[in-house]
């Protein structure tokens, strides 16, 4: 299936990119992340589980518990530091 | 006609400074059981916590969409605590200077402790959940801003447990 993975501030940086759209099977956050984990270089390294990275599903904060779902945004970014 | 474009927003997004004494007046406009109207601006500093250098500019970037829908079920959340009348955020992106207006958050109540709360509590929650990041830019160079854990206790003292900067 198809969901959209996008990227924020630092960790868009990094990567270069904002958005991708990608197949995937995995079928909840964690297993998409451990999928981009796999690229290794700079998704290896920003999306580290040891780094401060916060999860957005259909822009809603959430865990890597949430399921995932064709069609989904997801969405991968630092602590937030608005105000 | 179409009515909603006589209708203020309760949230918005923009690149574009803002007038505190516009937003309140609109923010009041018709409402006579108003008794209370309470706002908090936040403004670019030049200077960063724990650093001697000067900032020159502050960057500001965000997530279009989940911004708007997460401040949006922030305000629902006031209105459940607080017995607030009306209530308007207005956060600024893009590249900002110090002394820069950033953040306004205006709310309007029958009595003061309510509109006192609802305002701190809005931006306790939107300091540690609203999608937006600062980028500073000094003499070294630009940095992305560090999320502070004061801000998730900020939060805490709501009874929301929030882990951002953590």
């Amino acid at each position: 299936m198809q969901v959209t993975v996008k990227y924020f501030a630092s960790i868009r940086e990094r990567l270069g990119t904002g958005s991708e759209t990608l197949d995937t099977h995995a079928t909840t956050l964690q297993a998409l992340r451990d999928e981009l984990l796999a690229r290794g270089g700079a998704y290896a390294e920003s999306l580290a589980r040891g780094k401060s990275v916060r999860l957005a599903l259909n822009q809603v904060m959430c865990d890597e518990s949430a399921a995932l779902v064709a069609g989904a945004e997801v969405a991968f970014f630092p602590p937030v530091t608005g105000g | 006609m179409n009515r909603s474009a006589f209708a203020t927003p309760r949230v918005t997004i923009q690149t574009a400074d803002f007038d505190l004494s516009a937003e309140v007046a609109a923010l009041r406009a018709g409402h006579k059981g108003v008794g209370a109207v309470c706002s908090f601006v936040g403004t670019v500093r030049d200077r960063t916590k724990g650093s001697a250098d000067t900032i020159s500019a502050m960057e500001l970037e965000h997530y279009p969409g989940m911004t708007e829908k997460a401040i949006e079920a922030m305000i629902d959340e006031a209105y459940k605590r607080f017995d607030i009348l009306g209530a308007r955020v207005i956060h600024r992106v893009g590249l900002l200077q110090p002394l820069d207006q950033i953040v306004l958050v205006a709310v309007t109540s029958a009595h003061r402790g309510e509109s006192f709360q609802a305002c701190e509590f809005l931006m306790d929650y939107l300091k540690t959940q609203a999608p937006f990041w600062k980028k500073e830019q000094t003499p070294q160079g630009a940095q992305w801003v560090d999320a502070r854990v004061s801000d998730d206790a900020a939060l805490a003292k709501w009874g929301i447990s929030a882990s951002n900067a953590g």
